[in-house]
């Protein structure tokens, strides 16, 4: 199955990490994401100080300074894996050096090829 | 189970067993549950109601099987419009047809299933009924009664829980080394959750039943991990518990705590299954929680020789369980047995942390033993206080027969 990881970020956390460990971590897992068959890495975003938030309705559109939603953590990059199954996904994510500065919510991508699922 | 005679009954326990083993099988190839459900509920059905009168065919694996692919003929036929469904009846028309061929050598996935159902991504409140439903065939209708939830959203949490097992790839596996301990604690506290269902509310019609099924679950495990001690050692705490079901209720139908229980009511053949079990758990490696609890249960069983329990004993293996498990709940317990070691007093002061903890605020059993344990201290108003805060928490009427008791006595003293 193929999952994507999308990573949130306590903003504060991380920004009080040790930022050269951070980064090197970053670097060794990039590294081993490489490797994986299947796998992708990702992108990195700006933090939520940079969003931007645009709304429709009516022929209308709500366009807002900030993110989706004013949350603790803010969404700030994405990876790819292939894995067997959830566990695989998740043994990946507790890998991803994210997953200590705040989550990573772990989407099973729709399989195009799989009707009616 | 609450008609029909002893071949009933174990026509029934077959139909369960098979039922449980083709899901388990099918499901964990397609990680489709619900359609391994839909694909034999019928035949299921069928099984529950001819074989207590026709009696067990002698492969009942192949006779499910062989009705529900007569049935998934008829289902495509009818479903045709449905190009979806029709799709993933096929796949699993496939997979009966291999498991049709794989006749007496079908392995047993019921293990792995348990896995998934209690897999840390399910809500734990919903492991118990799924493993209910799954391994046992039980309607959502059966499960919603223990559980207290209207059938409908009961039956809609089953059916979201299955699809996320699916969509979400929840693997149907048995975890590696490293994870077993943890994961095989899920798998057992959803069993045991399902017994305490049939424990806990002993005064409610058909609840009792969920014991009975629990046990079973608890049976299986044993029997499909039997290297693993914490398994046998939750199936004696299972046994030691049943063992005393005659004894937990006055003839008034008021609780009756396990120091005042009658030691003649209690059950000697399921003593000794629980300390047979236990013995062999605590042969078979590192001390669990429930080898713990079985322990503590096996202590208190000493009274029905002795005419005394080894209070010492138990309050150590307390302090034993409370280093793993860091529960308010054994806390109390302990407290409870140390009154009978150092006095009432020691185990006030030993309950102090738990003033504090707002989870103890709203437990029941919390204040009915502060209220017995003031109440030999002498301290009649407090005691009284600590009784009414229990009875106002209590939706059980055997329980409140008890306090209201124990408030009598109070007075007269």
């Amino acid at each position: 199955m193929r999952y994507m990881m999308l990573i949130h970020h306590d903003e504060a956390a991380l920004a009080a990490a040790p930022q050269k460990e951070l980064w090197a971590d970053y670097g060794a897992f990039n590294e081993a994401l490489n490797k994986a068959a299947g796998a992708a890495s990702g992108e990195r975003l700006q933090p939520s100080s940079a969003a931007t938030t645009v709304r429709q309705h009516d022929g209308k559109a709500d366009v807002l300074d900030g993110p989706y939603a004013d949350t603790k953590e803010q969404f700030a990059g994405y990876f790819f894996v292939e894995a067997t199954d959830l566990d695989e996904a998740i043994a990946w994510a507790r890998r991803c050096p994210s997953s200590r500065y705040g989550s990573i919510e772990i989407r099973p991508v729709v399989d195009a090829g799989a009707r009616g699922k | 189970m609450s008609h029909g005679d002893e071949a009933g009954r174990a026509a029934e326990r077959v139909a369960r067993e098979s039922y449980g083993r083709l899901v388990a099988f099918l499901a964990a190839r397609t990680r489709d549950v619900a359609g391994a459900e839909d694909a034999l509920g019928e035949a299921f059905a069928a099984a529950l109601r001819l074989w207590p009168a026709d009696g067990v065919p002698d492969n009942p694996d192949a006779w499910l099987l062989t009705v529900a692919r007569r049935r998934q003929t008829d289902a495509i036929r009818r479903r045709q419009t449905r190009t979806a469904g029709e799709e993933h009846l096929t796949l699993i028309a496939d997979e009966i047809a291999a498991a049709s061929e794989e006749g007496a050598t079908l392995p047993d996935r019921r293990l792995a299933l348990m896995f998934a159902c209690a897999h840390p991504a399910i809500e734990r409140g919903l492991r118990a009924p799924l493993i209910l439903q799954t391994i046992l065939g039980m309607t959502a209708e059966d499960i919603s009664a223990a559980f207290l939830v209207p059938p409908a959203t009961m039956g809609q949490r089953l059916v979201r829980a299955k699809t996320r097992i699916r969509d979400a790839g929840i693997p149907f596996r048995i975890p590696d080394k490293e994870e077993l301990g943890e994961r095989m604690q899920a798998v057992l506290d959803a069993i045991y959750a399902a017994y305490a269902k049939g424990w806990n509310e002993v005064g409610q019609q058909g609840v009792p039943e969920i014991a009975g099924e629990a046990l079973w679950l608890g049976r299986l495990v044993v029997s499909l991990m039997p290297t693993e001690p914490e398994p046998k050692g939750m199936l004696a705490l299972m046994y030691y518990a049943e063992s005393r079901r005659a004894a937990r209720r006055a003839a008034n139908g008021a609780y009756v705590p396990l120091e005042e229980q009658d030691t003649s009511l209690w059950d000697d053949s399921q003593i000794r299954l629980a300390e047979q079990l236990l013995h062999e758990a605590n042969a078979g490696g590192p001390t669990g929680r429930y080898q713990l609890e079985a322990a503590i249960q096996s202590a208190h069983t000493g009274r029905r020789l002795s005419g005394a329990a080894n209070w010492p004993i138990v309050v150590q293996l307390y302090d034993h369980l409370y280093a793993l498990t860091r529960s308010p709940v054994v806390i109390l317990n302990r407290a409870v047995a140390l009154a009978e070691v150092d006095g009432p007093a020691a185990a006030l002061a030993a309950l102090a942390p738990l003033a504090q903890d707002r989870r103890m605020q709203g437990y029941q059993p919390y204040w009915a033993a502060r209220g017995h344990l003031l109440a030999r201290t002498g301290a009649t108003a407090e005691a009284r206080e600590a009784f009414t805060v229990a009875l106002g928490l209590t939706t059980d009427d055997a329980v409140t027969a008890y306090l209201n008791g124990q408030m009598a006595r109070l007075s007269s003293h």
